[in-house]
């Protein structure tokens, strides 16, 4: 089984997070960056299938040079080739440019029978790349996966609403996105890391997925952001210690708010 | 005027509140009109009149044993007909993933996530997202095809106007792609009887802190007519369902008073309620960065604080 994992390149949600002033795009480069956590979950869920059996991994993300540390930890962890898309016009890209090169990378590695995604990326967190590339493709979509089994031509999935804990089943090829409960992500291990100083990567510009630089980027967004602003910080609040009277305390503060 | 498409969201025909706050914004960009999927139409349409739905798309179809992907091709269908000003959905995993085919089907642009939708007064949609855990306010817009707006539960005081919730029954058919994920069986939650985390208008939560003994948490949730949320650290050692938590791979909530108690505040929990409108904490260490956030917190032992304000609460209502 080849699977296909998408992953992004984010910046560290533990760093101050801004945006770039002169266009309104979010600050990829002075900012520390990492591949998304929740990205860690798609690559070892596709570890453990093809581990279980027989195949290939392929990492793909699209992004700026920062984003081959995305792929470099997904080949630490074991995934066995990476494809990188980079052009500088790539930057600004909104969801649907975002899916439609993503679409057209698969499209030239070759569909496979699995493309597994993350549930949302740690920045954007919009949670809606997976399903606009399974439209794109035509492929069934099983989103939001906390347990997998891929069976010979089908895969199931236990997903976890509000409502029903639901199984859901669908044909190969299909996407599957996945949450953080489905696995516990290893850490690359020191063969790992050395190992992966030898796998392949492949970078592609907009012209290898057969794009013209006018479909995607920042002037060819569907979206465009018109301003940002830091939002103030919180009014520093009331703090008292509870000296045997701070739930009454608290709830005076709740009445005096008309909560109660 | 216009049509503004609103998906109604709802259950078996019992709508949920976020339907009514998006027709609310609808009325703000043009003229509002309901998309009913699904079984319960008959005591949805009273609801959809109430809040000003000039007409009502009915699609009939048991679309309940599929994921998404066959509302997504009924209201792209809807919208071919319609040609509307933009498209409304409820900003809830489901509401993004139909938003997202819809997008992809339209050639549309996508904003999810908005807090505020307002008309930019050139015939457009300028929105409001609270972006990075809640530290920046981004405006946005949409520039190509028909905008599709995902909005947030609690992003607009619900209007009743009455609207002449004309009906218009739409004929469809799924795909056959439509009909290739397939939902194969469902183990139904237990109801709790509080309010659902995403729309309750006071969500008390616990964490690592309760030490695995949510009771205080939930009778002070229950004295306030709350819901109950919890971190990802309780929802991890297995102390509360997954579905009650808030945060980052959780639950976003956006309530009126968000109460955290035994919860230190990481960034991954604030990304889930730093948008609440009062927010309130009880933690045993001061050092704790949700008290950064607080409007009012108390440094103590939540199994001391909690039943204490619990009876207060009870007595103040009595
Ligand atoms: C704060 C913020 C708000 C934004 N709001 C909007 C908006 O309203 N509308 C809009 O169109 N764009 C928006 N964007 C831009 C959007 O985030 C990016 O265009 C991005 O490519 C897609 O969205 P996401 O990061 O939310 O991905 P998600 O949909 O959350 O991603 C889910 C999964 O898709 C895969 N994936 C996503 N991006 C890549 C990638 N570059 N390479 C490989 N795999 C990937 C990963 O598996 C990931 O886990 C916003 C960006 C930011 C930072
Ligand atoms: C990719 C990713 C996604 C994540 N998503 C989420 C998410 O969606 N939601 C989420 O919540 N977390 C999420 N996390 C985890 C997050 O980083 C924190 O680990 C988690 O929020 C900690 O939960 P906590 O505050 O309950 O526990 P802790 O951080 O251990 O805090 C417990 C607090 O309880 C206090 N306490 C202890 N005893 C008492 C007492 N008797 N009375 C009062 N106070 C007491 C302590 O002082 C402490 O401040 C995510 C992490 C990652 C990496």
């Amino acid at each position: 089984m080849n699977i296909v994992v998408c992953v992004k390149y984010v910046p560290d949600a533990q760093a101050e997070r801004t945006f770039n002033a002169s266009d309104s795009t979010t600050d990829r480069v002075n900012v520390d960056g990492l591949l998304s956590e929740l990205d860690e979950y798609a690559v070892e869920e596709a570890l453990k299938i093809v581990e279980a059996g027989e195949g290939e991994v392929t990492v793909l993300t699209i992004g700026p040079d920062e984003a081959s540390d995305a792929i470099k930890k997904a080949l630490q962890m074991g995934a066995d080739k990476g494809v990188h898309v980079i052009d500088d016009a790539i930057h600004g890209s909104d969801a649907l440019a975002t899916s439609l090169l993503l679409a057209k990378a698969i499209e030239k590695i070759g569909v496979p029978d699995l493309i597994v995604t993350g549930m949302s990326s740690t920045d954007g967190i919009m949670g809606v790349v997976p399903t606009m590339l399974a439209e794109r493709l035509g492929l069934p979509a099983v989103t939001f996966a906390s347990e997998l089994t891929v069976g010979s031509g089908t895969v199931s999935a236990r997903r976890d609403g509000d409502v029903a804990s639901q199984t859901i089943e669908a044909a190969l090829p299909a996407l599957v996105s996945v949450t953080d409960q489905i696995n516990e992500p290893r850490y690359p291990s020191f063969k790992g890391i050395m190992a992966a100083k030898k796998k392949a990567v492949e970078t592609w510009t907009l012209a290898d997925l057969g794009v013209s630089a006018d479909e995607v980027g920042l002037d060819a967004a569907w979206t465009k952001v018109t301003s940002f602003e830091a939002r103030p910080p919180r009014a520093k609040g009331t703090i008292v210690k509870d000296e045997g009277d701070g739930g009454a305390k608290l709830a005076g503060f709740l009445a005096e708010r008309k909560f109660i | 005027m216009a049509e503004v498409l609103v998906l109604v969201d709802h259950v078996d025909g019992a709508l949920r509140k976020t339907t009514t706050e998006l027709l609310t914004i609808a009325r703000r960009l043009g003229e509002p009109s309901a998309v009913f999927i699904g079984s319960g139409f008959d005591a949805a349409k009273e609801g959809l009149a109430a809040y000003g739905a000039e007409k009502v798309y009915r699609i009939d179809a048991d679309l309940s044993g599929f994921l998404v992907v066959p509302q997504a091709e009924a209201l792209a269908a809807v919208a071919a007909q319609a040609s509307p000003a933009a498209v409304l959905v409820a900003s809830s995993p489901e509401g993004k993933e139909i938003a997202a085919r819809l997008a992809v089907k339209l050639g549309s642009g996508l904003i999810t996530d908005a807090v505020d939708v307002q008309s930019d007064g050139a015939g457009g949609v300028s929105t409001t997202q609270t972006v990075f855990a809640g530290s920046y306010t981004v405006k946005a817009t949409v520039t190509k095809g028909t905008p599709v707006i995902a909005v947030k539960p609690n992003s607009a005081a619900p209007e009743a106007v009455a609207g002449a919730a004309a009906e218009v029954t739409v004929p469809f058919e799924p795909s056959a792609l439509a009909q290739s994920a397939k939902i194969v069986s469902a183990k139904p939650k237990e109801k709790t009887g509080r309010p659902e985390l995403t729309e309750a208008a006071i969500v008390v939560s616990g964490g690592r802190g309760t030490g695995g003994d949510f009771s205080k948490v939930e009778a002070f949730a229950d004295s306030l007519g709350a819901a109950v949320g919890a971190s990802r650290a309780a929802v991890d050692a297995g102390w509360y369902p997954h579905s009650h938590q808030v945060g980052q791979t959780g639950k976003q909530v956006s309530p009126q008073l968000y109460v955290a108690c035994g919860i230190s505040g990481a960034i991954q929990h604030r990304a889930g309620m730093q948008t609440s409108k009062t927010i309130v904490a009880v933690n045993k260490d001061e050092e704790a960065p949700i008290f950064e956030l607080v409007d009012f917190g108390v440094v103590g032992d939540l199994f001391a604080v909690l039943p204490q304000a619990t009876d207060a609460v009870a007595a103040a209502k009595a």
